[in-house]
């Protein structure tokens, strides 16, 4: 069986999933019910500066019967009481030793506040501090969360402060509200941060009330941009992790990342681990399911890790960084085309109109017989089941003319029906960037890249 | 116990909108979808379904509406499991689409707000009969409606509806609905003349005279045929036993023993009404065997469920009865022998085997009279049914048919009736077109 456990910067942990900052880890009934259920940490919700809320703090975005595909809130760092909060955090600390426990803080923008806030929390026994340079809303009014992420050289000076005064590991929490997230890194790992964390929530503003015109969620008949979380921003959260990753002075400087954003199965968190991240926070499937999803996490993961003969979370983290390359580095001559395989094709169509209509027309409907037929090629007379299902064409792709966009296989609704099959192109390897090196007037004219075709026998229909 | 309205009331409850867009969502929203093709009038079902989900209820009625105008009573009556259901896509290996449901739902949603989505052409001047108020009549005429030609619907009873309003039990099409649709194809501009009886070629022919184009969509005789044996007089007509659950519930006599003969579907309605009325035994006797019954399986394995009994091979040869009434069937053993030329085989009797079932009431489904409708108006029939081309034309110039009147073959359901009037107005409207410079409707 897998080791789950983790040193994150110097901070173990059973395994490596934490609850996010947020509501979850909200106040010590909470995170103790959470290490109960088999979290390996928790992230305290943000404490310091004084603040209030407001109700109807949640947006969520659902698509079909598929319930907060992503969630977005305003809802402020922690409203308790300071003194509350540090009590719990002691005291739950004290009942949970072996797990890790960090307290996120966000206090307004001097050395001396950050220098109390850090104190206090050291006075806690938490394991570290997480600096929220994230939150998007409310507080970035105030100069804080977000208003601080954005802006490289204050991320740098209020982590400076932070560090001089800290003596357990400080995490840097990344805004993903920025061009470069990158930067943002750069910019706390000079500082001498211990590690890095990613994605806070995303600006958005999940809808607009049809009936009233009101922003959703409406807060007394107002409403503005929340952050955004959730399953959907997991590939968002993903790109800006390997950012982190295939960063040169990022990656050199080796500071642990703590990755999160989506994260919703032990899939999700296998992904995080593959692109380079050491720890992993779970926010909205929490608020979705309950920390009861602890479970198949651990398991989930423990298990592909044993099928793969992995033994620890080591072993496979940032393993798929090498892979990340960019577009000019691609191999031109690499040839994949589509194949439906016809036994497990249930004949909806779903790839044919979507060649068809939106890609590069190569499938194509096929009777019994084997002759193309187009779409509603039956009789106005014909009906019944017995007629529309033996009659029903097969759709199929012509291979010699697939681009291999790979559109049919993301709209095929069944299980390994469509597959990417890799066919020799019959023609040398060779980058976009090596040929704009050996041949760099096929890079830059149309007429030159013609003949190159005509050499190579790529025939664009 | 139960009320006798609610015994028999509308089997199926309406989805809610969250069973709704629960399992529109669901639906893969196919193209050229099998469900489409599988259904006689084409609706675009997927299409209908996909604005379900996203709650424009109105445009998914309006997509229903424009190739069935009967969208209501087919989301009821229709057989889907033969039908869309039967060739969805998810059927093989999950659980199919609940298409009637979902389009009855749409439906409901237009006639519970009274907001129509088709509003007719201007008026083109043309003006047609249509004779029948039943699916095929009034479809046929709601289609010309909208088109803007003059429709005037003759029909000889004092509802429109035809069987959807007097044929079929209750709790699978409840009588206001096949009137609220009646009533919206009368709001479409059609004229509607009930209690209006063409029995003679006189009246014909002051048809031919008033109007530019005809569609007769007479269906068949609301009676069944004679099975011809003795103590046929006790024997109950089936469609009038439905007829009478719909029309003056309080009064049908329903025996304690109830036998009914024939396996249809009006069969298996007439031993529900039976059997939730009271009857405490119910038995359907057929003279040829599950196989060769026309009733739906899903309605064969419905009856079942209900506590109806079978018995396949009994043909019935005597009613008895005695002073006080009925008591009993008697009947013989059959055993199936040549292939007919309905194409199943046919039932000979063995006369050695006679048996009686007991019943205080002997109901029979066995079919429906031909229509004299044919004759009046001097068009070709075979085997009493109305010859008609592709498009719906009779042999006689100007006149069109559609309905159970055509429907000589095959499994004769509302639905088909509704598509052959669609094809009937639209043939028309083609006609009264080019007739428009050419003179008359050839």
């Amino acid at each position: 069986m897998a080791d789950l456990s983790i040193d994150f910067a110097g901070i173990k942990s059973p395994n490596p999933f934490w609850l996010a900052s947020a509501p979850p880890s909200n106040s010590g009934l909470q995170v103790h019910k959470a290490f109960e259920a088999g979290w390996g940490g928790a992230v305290w919700k943000t404490i310091g500066a004084p603040v209030l809320n407001v109700s109807n703090r949640y947006g969520a975005w659902h698509y079909g019967s598929q319930r907060m595909l992503a969630i977005n809130n305003v809802e402020l760092i922690s409203d308790r009481p300071i003194d509350v909060n540090l009590r719990e955090i002691t005291e739950i600390k004290r009942l949970w030793p072996e797990r890790a426990l960090i307290v996120s803080a966000m206090v307004e923008s001097t050395p001396e506040a950050w220098s109390e806030i850090v104190h206090r929390i050291e006075d806690t026994g938490a394991d570290g501090i997480e600096l929220n340079y994230g939150c998007p809303h409310g507080m970035s009014e105030r100069g804080m969360g977000a208003a601080v992420g954005q802006v490289p050289e204050y991320c740098e000076q209020i982590t400076r402060w932070v560090m001089d005064a800290a003596r357990i590991p400080v995490i840097v929490k990344l805004t993903p509200n920025v061009t470069d997230i990158a930067a943002s890194a750069r910019a706390a790992v000079a500082a001498g941060a211990n590690a890095l964390s990613l994605i806070n929530t995303l600006n958005s503003i999940t809808g607009v009330d049809l009936d009233t015109f009101e922003i959703v969620p409406s807060i007394g008949g107002k409403g503005g941009h929340g952050g955004y979380a959730g399953p959907a921003v997991k590939p968002i959260a993903l790109n800006m992790l390997s950012s982190l990753g295939t960063d040169e002075s990022v990656s050199r400087s080796n500071v642990p990342i703590s990755g999160m954003g989506g994260i919703s199965t032990w899939r999700d968190a296998a992904e995080f681990l593959l692109l380079g991240a050491s720890s992993l926070q779970v926010c909205t499937a929490v608020m979705h399911y309950g920390f009861r999803i602890i479970a198949d996490l651990c398991e989930g993961l423990s298990n592909w890790m044993d099928e793969r003969g992995v033994t620890s979370i080591e072993q496979i983290r940032g393993k798929s960084l090498s892979r990340i390359s960019d577009f000019k580095d691609f191999d031109l001559a690499f040839r994949a085309v589509a194949r439906i395989d016809s036994k497990k094709c249930i004949k909806c169509n779903l790839c044919y109109v979507a060649c068809n209509d939106t890609a590069h027309q190569c499938i194509d409907l096929m009777n019994a017989s084997g002759e193309v037929v187009p779409p509603y090629g039956y009789a106005a007379t014909s009906n019944g089941k017995k007629q529309a299902v033996e009659t029903r064409p097969q759709p199929r792709v012509r291979e010699e003319d697939c681009v291999g966009c790979r559109l049919c296989y993301n709209v095929c609704p069944v299980v390994d029906c469509i597959e990417m099959i890799e066919l020799p192109s019959g023609r040398p390897s060779i980058t976009w960037d090596e040929l704009s090196q050996s041949q760099p007037a096929v890079t830059e004219d149309w007429e030159a890249m013609e003949r190159y075709r005509g050499q190579m026998g790529i025939d664009i229909h | 116990m139960l009320q006798r309205e609610d015994a028999l009331a509308e089997a199926l409850p309406a989805l809610s909108k969250q069973e709704a867009l629960v399992e529109a969502n669901r639906c893969l929203y196919c193209y050229d979808a099998p469900c489409t093709h599988a259904c006689p009038t084409h609706i675009d079902i997927p299409g209908f379904i996909k604005k379900i989900a996203t709650e424009n209820t109105l445009g998914s009625a309006r997509t229903i509406l424009s190739a069935n105008l009967l969208g209501a009573t087919c989301a009821r009556v229709c057989p889907v499991q033969e039908l869309c259901e039967g060739a969805c896509v998810l059927g093989a290996e999950h659980k199919p689409i609940m298409i009637g449901r979902l389009q009855r739902y749409a439906m409901d949603y237009v006639y519970r707000r009274d907001s129509f989505p088709l509003a007719s052409a201007p008026a083109t001047g043309k003006k047609v009969a249509v004779v029948g108020a039943g699916p095929a009549g009034l479809s046929c005429a709601g289609e010309l409606a909208l088109l803007g030609h003059a429709v005037t619907l003759f029909e000889k009873r004092n509802f429109a509806g035809g069987l959807s309003a007097y044929g079929i039990i209750a709790l699978r099409e409840p009588w206001e609905i096949a009137l609220t649709e009646a009533a919206m194809i009368e709001r479409l501009g059609v004229t509607m003349r009930t209690g209006v009886e063409l029995d003679s070629t006189a009246a014909a022919s002051g048809l031919r005279n008033d109007y530019d184009a005809i569609f007769i969509g007479g269906g068949l005789e609301s009676s069944m045929p004679e099975l011809g044996i003795p103590g046929e007089e006790h024997i109950v007509d089936g469609l009038k036993y439905v007829e009478q659950s719909k029309m003056d519930l309080a009064n049908l006599r329903i025996g304690r023993s109830v036998v009914v003969i024939g396996a249809g579907n009006t069969a298996i309605d007439c031993a529900t009404i039976a059997r939730r009325l009271g009857a405490e035994r119910v038995t359907i006797a057929y003279r040829r065997t599950e196989r060769e019954m026309t009733a739906y399986p899903h309605e064969y394995e419905f009856a079942r469920n209900e506590g109806i009994e079978f018995r396949f091979l009994a043909q019935p040869i005597q009613v008895l009865s005695d002073s006080s009434g009925v008591t009993g069937l008697e009947c013989v053993v059959m055993s199936l022998g040549e292939r007919d030329e309905s194409g199943r085989p046919s039932p000979r009797p063995r006369w050695d085997s006679k048996f009686v079932l007991r019943a205080d009431q002997v109901v029979k489904a066995i079919g429906q009279l031909k229509h004299s409708v044919a004759q009046i108006f001097g068009v070709k029939t075979e085997r009493g049914y109305i010859q008609v081309d592709d498009k719906m034309k009779t042999s006689s110039p100007g006149v069109f048919a559609g309905g159970d009147c055509i429907r000589a073959a095959g499994s004769a359901t509302t639905v088909m009736a509704v598509q052959d009037g669609k094809i009937a107005a639209r043939s028309i409207h083609t006609a009264l077109a080019s007739a428009a410079t050419a003179g008359r409707v050839a």
